[in-house]
């Protein structure tokens, strides 16, 4: 058994917690200014008008399963096993792929119909939002085929469990933010 | 009728939740614990989608249902994930949680108290009107 770091007894990640804290900050500024300009169309349409629920449905059940996968990575690089360490992040990293090229179509939809960040408040404030969560998922995933790379050559040691672990403190973050944006943007959205 | 489904539903996941919390997790993770909050997870996600994508409830009780939801998942994640409040002696990770949670929440109630009052005071032509209607002043 690999003893898995944790926030209260590595300090590092302790101050990875600190900082995941404070990107919860500049999502609810995020949120708040959609909030105050969501119903701001100027005319444009209204959310109801432009989500498809289904089509985001599926991309919260692949980001939360991404989410999942995650955390059997964990348990396998708790009982040292680096193949399937490699396994489950490596299927982490096509799912969160499969979102975030979900999340591309969706915007370039949204463009090409004429309804992009410039048609109204409330669309400025939904791609402001929404984009910044993933940009966030292109870091990770960024990050999680860095470490992954890094894992395969140099193996379970102290140093790559630790980044394996913040890596994982992030991705579960993120789905933790999507959860809110699914029920805060489309749901309430679609209700109007 | 749906919403005691709902309420049902919700009350096995919270069962769920209490015993995951039981569970003495200090030292290592557990598989058991992750596929639960999965599946937790999953259904809270399906059913919220579900109640609004054919309206099953008015919309104050959609409302309603859809922020209790997104909280129990929250709540959910946070314990089988995130592994927050997990040990029996005080934790420091759960204590900036909560010095977080205080400034998200005076953050977003703050910004749409501000912007509803500014909104009431300034937008349209009889402004002047119903505000000296709703505040009794007699001219």
């Amino acid at each position: 058994m690999n003893p898995i770091p944790s926030v209260e007894n590595d300090k590092n990640l302790f101050g990875f917690w600190i900082y995941l804290m404070t990107d919860c900050v500049l999502f609810a500024s995020l949120f708040a200014t959609f909030a105050v300009l969501r119903s701001s169309t100027f005319g444009g349409p209204s959310g109801s008008e432009i989500f498809n629920l289904p089509f985001v449905l599926t991309e919260t059940i692949i980001l939360l399963t991404s989410s999942f996968t995650c955390g059997l990575g964990m348990l396998a690089a708790q009982k040292n096993d680096r193949r399937m360490v490699l396994a489950w992040f490596g299927l982490t990293f096509l799912l969160g792929l499969a979102f975030l090229i979900l999340e591309i179509h969706e915007f370039r939809n949204l463009v090409a119909q004429g309804d992009s960040w410039r048609r109204s408040g409330f669309l400025t404030s939904f791609f402001t939002l929404v984009g910044t969560h993933g940009a966030h998922i292109t870091i990770g995933l960024t990050w999680m085929a860095a470490l992954l790379i890094r894992i395969w050559r140099t193996g379970l040691n102290s140093g790559n469990l630790r980044k394996l672990t913040a890596l994982s403190y992030f991705w579960h973050f993120l789905d933790v933010v999507w959860i809110f944006i699914f029920t805060i943007v489309y749901l309430l959205g679609f209700i109007g | 009728m749906l919403s005691g489904y709902l309420y049902l539903l919700l009350f096995i996941c919270w069962g769920l939740l209490v015993s995951l919390m039981e569970k003495n997790y200090k030292v290592h993770l557990h598989t058991s614990t992750y596929i639960a909050g999965y599946i937790i997870s999953l259904v809270l996600s399906i059913e919220a989608y579900l109640i609004v994508k054919h309206g099953l409830l008015s919309r104050r009780l959609l409302i309603g249902s859809v922020a209790v939801l997104a909280v129990s998942q929250l709540i959910t994640q946070l314990i089988a994930f995130l592994h927050l409040g997990g040990a029996r002696k005080s934790k420091w990770s759960l204590t900036i949680f909560a010095f977080m949670l205080t400034i998200l929440i005076t953050l977003v109630a703050g910004s749409l108290w501000i912007m509803y009052n500014l909104n009431y005071h300034m937008t349209s032509h009889s402004t002047d009107t119903y505000i000296i209607h709703d505040e009794g002043i007699s001219q």
